[in-house]
């Protein structure tokens, strides 16, 4: 018999790649999508399962489908369409987790548990070493927003892995995921005419490209390779760092230096009217940066992205169009300059 | 550097016309560094002179010349009224040859290059935020003067920095601004025959001010913590660290030259345990810069400072005060300690570290005295 493989968050759209992904695995048996509300995209044969996670019902469903994976996907910094705001989403990372590993610890089938997280866990602060390794304790803990809810998850993670050591339980840090599809809050930003940025500051960035994330989330959720390992809390990032005045330039955006409390003003606005979200950690995030060790996921995962991150940006860049200053046009330009003095 | 040494013409062009190909093919790499010999630091800073201001190459190249110590006559001729380059037989010359010098479309097509890269985005950062480019056309060239012309910093016992795999180098602290570290770097960058960069361990301040730790990290320098350290020696990286602190940067003039204590001498186990050679070097001259005579503890605390220096001149000249005086310095590196020959276990040891920390701080003591007491005067 297959496995049985239920995914959370199934209406987003990595969990969408992910299922459609989970059906070229040989010994996966069947696929639940579990989401509130139905997904716009193709599931890729995944059997959907109208429940909400934040609900008992769903320890219900883990038992009577003889579940043995999950893969919790449902851990987001920002809303999906009509869910609603921070509020709701807090609920459903937090509460939902808990109710899930509280219905994981209750299935007897259960074997294997990945949980999609984030490298916000570190936090973002000028008094951390400038590369963290998966055991670095963050000098300042977020204090609110999504980080905190990926500090708050993660905790419940381990606590479920003490009670259940019989289940391999798998985190991945994620950083930022980008890609042609870009759905995350930090696409949004890039996504913006004008970027806005913190004055004095250039922060270190690091992606995963959306490929490379379905690929690990699916190596995770199987059997691990040959003489590699799988479980335990892993950073996943591309290879490489780019600064953000970097990405502005190979994006064609300008750069709007602004100082702190201007640019968290200006957050707060944009927020406001929709057009991304723009959080107070995210603000951090883009004040002091944040890059993370990935040679775990590389000799105990035994994973190697494809992309890195240069070339996931250029990528998410290709998909999205160039700003109003394309870099080929300002290449263009100095080259006619060179040639104006050449000859001039 | 612009000693204006005056070479026959013909000496001139064939120097510049042999330098010229193998510059280019130098500008063709991505990274290189400028090298002492040739024409490397005077290239470094025409290509950063030349990105500075990129509207006209033509006029401003020729603002540029001055500053560098380019052998090449029209350089010269340029800013002197063209007294030697405008002679008879180099009449067919072009004019901007005449005006500029020879080689000044390689530079202007060097710094364009350097242009075309900033401008969009394609050049690389390490980990750390380490910007190799910027470093070496840029930042390099705005300190450079002041460690070559103000502070005339003299360099010895560079043969102590391997040339190859890690190092961390120990020197005191001093000066209230931390000049010293950044002429530590630039005798490093420009002086070691291997071309090695050091990277600076800096204090958390550093990386919580704006701008500051802007520049910094693309400086190549990183936090003050043993992970970081750790991880650049292993990969083979120079490591510069302080390990007095703010206890040795701010400490008043009347204990200039006595060393503080090495923090915990985390700098030593972490040496350890990437099993490289420790590099004592002592710096003089950075303590008289700012001639601290007093601190404001109130003001200190107000502004969220370490220490808030009152000098004969700062605060009470405004800015000004805030300029250092020009001294002469001395920076050395002594014989490296190795550290391969204990085992790894070695580095939890207590009383080891105790011991191998005051080894090298008696070693730099030391060496400041027999510095000191050489030393003919403070300014020359």
């Amino acid at each position: 018999m297959g496995r049985v493989v239920l995914v959370t968050g199934a209406a987003r759209t990595l969990s969408g790649r992910l299922l459609r992904r989970l059906r070229k695995e040989p010994d996966v048996e069947k696929v639940l999508a579990v989401d509130v509300e139905r997904p716009r995209h193709h599931l890729g044969g995944a059997e959907f399962v109208r429940a909400d996670i934040r609900h008992p019902a769903i320890g219900k469903l883990l038992v009577e489908r003889h579940v043995d994976t999950v893969i919790h996907m449902d851990v987001n910094a920002t809303p999906l369409g009509s869910r609603g705001g921070r509020a709701a989403v807090k609920e459903t990372n937090v509460i939902g987790t808990m109710q899930l590993l509280g219905a994981c610890q209750k299935a007897p089938a259960m074997r294997r548990l990945v949980v999609k997280s984030s490298t916000s866990v570190y936090g973002s602060a000028p008094r951390d070493p400038a590369v963290f390794v998966e055991s670095t304790v963050a000098k300042a803990l977020p204090t609110g927003g999504f980080a905190k809810d990926t500090v708050e998850v993660e905790g419940y993670v381990r606590g479920f892995a003490r009670r259940r050591p019989d289940v391999s339980v798998t985190v991945l840090r994620f950083a930022a995921v980008l890609g042609p599809s870009g759905g995350t809050p930090l696409a949004g930003y890039f996504r913006l005419p004008a970027l806005p940025t913190v004055l004095g500051y250039d922060p270190r960035l690091q992606f995963t490209h959306e490929d490379d994330a379905v690929e690990v989330l699916a190596l995770a959720a199987g059997e691990p390779r040959r003489g590699a390992y799988n479980a335990g809390t892993f950073n996943i990032a591309g290879d490489g760092v780019l600064l953000l005045s970097q990405c502005a330039r190979r994006l064609g955006r300008p750069t709007v230096p602004m100082l702190l409390p201007a640019v968290r003003w200006a957050g707060g606005a944009l927020r406001s009217v929709g057009m991304t979200d723009f959080s107070p950690e995210q603000i951090r995030l883009l004040t002091h940066g944040r890059v993370v060790d990935t040679t775990q996921m590389r000799t105990v995962l035994g994973f190697s992205p494809v992309f890195d991150t240069a070339q996931t940006f250029a990528d998410f860049a290709a998909a999205h169009g160039p700003g109003i200053l394309p870099p080929h046009t300002l290449a263009h330009a100095v080259d006619r300059l060179q040639e104006a003095v050449r000859h001039g | 550097m612009a000693d204006a040494k005056v070479i026959p013409f013909d000496d001139d062009r064939r120097a510049a016309g042999g330098s010229g190909p193998s510059r280019a093919g130098r500008a063709g790499g991505r990274h290189h560094r400028p090298r002492r010999s040739g024409g490397g630091p005077a290239q470094a800073r025409t290509a950063a002179s030349e990105a500075a201001s990129p509207a006209g190459p033509g006029p401003e190249s020729a603002a540029g010349a001055p500053a560098e110590p380019v052998m090449l006559p029209g350089a010269r001729s340029g800013t002197a009224g063209g007294e030697a380059g405008a002679r008879g037989d180099e009449a067919d010359q072009p004019l901007l040859d005449r005006l500029l010098g020879e080689g000044w479309d390689e530079r202007t097509a060097r710094g364009l290059a350097f242009l075309r890269r900033r401008v969009t985005g394609e050049y690389e950062v390490d980990d750390f935020g380490y910007d190799a480019e910027l470093t070496d056309h840029v930042l390099m060239s705005l300190i450079r003067p002041v460690y070559e012309k103000y502070f005339r910093v003299e360099v010895r016992g560079l043969e102590n920095v391997p040339d190859d795999g890690g190092a961390l180098i120990v020197a005191n602290h001093s000066g209230t601004l931390p000049w010293d570290g950044l002429m530590l770097q630039v005798a490093v960058h420009d002086h070691h025959p291997a071309g090695r960069h050091l990277r600076l361990l800096a204090a958390d301040l550093v990386f919580v001010l704006p701008v500051v730790n802007e520049l910094a990290r693309k400086a190549g320098h990183t936090l003050a913590c043993s992970e970081d350290a750790q991880r650049l020696l292993e990969r083979g990286e120079v490591v510069g660290v302080m390990p007095e602190g703010f206890k040795g940067i701010g400490k008043p003039f009347s204990e200039r030259y006595k060393l503080q204590r090495f923090g915990r001498g985390g700098f030593v186990s972490t040496a350890l345990r990437a099993r490289v050679p420790i590099v004592p070097c002592s710096i003089v001259g950075a303590e008289e810069i700012y001639p601290m005579l007093g601190n404001s503890r109130t003001l200190a605390r107000l502004l969220g400072i370490p220490y808030f220096p009152l000098t004969p001149t700062f605060p009470w000249l405004g800015p000004l005060g805030a300029v250092p005086l020009p001294t002469k310095w001395t920076i050395r590196f002594g014989e490296p300690i190795e550290t391969d020959g204990y085992p790894p276990e070695a580095a939890d040891d207590p009383m080891l570290m105790f011991n191998l920390t005051d080894q090298v701080r008696e070693t730099i003591q030391h060496s400041l005295y027999e510095l000191l007491v050489r030393r003919r005067s403070v300014f020359f």
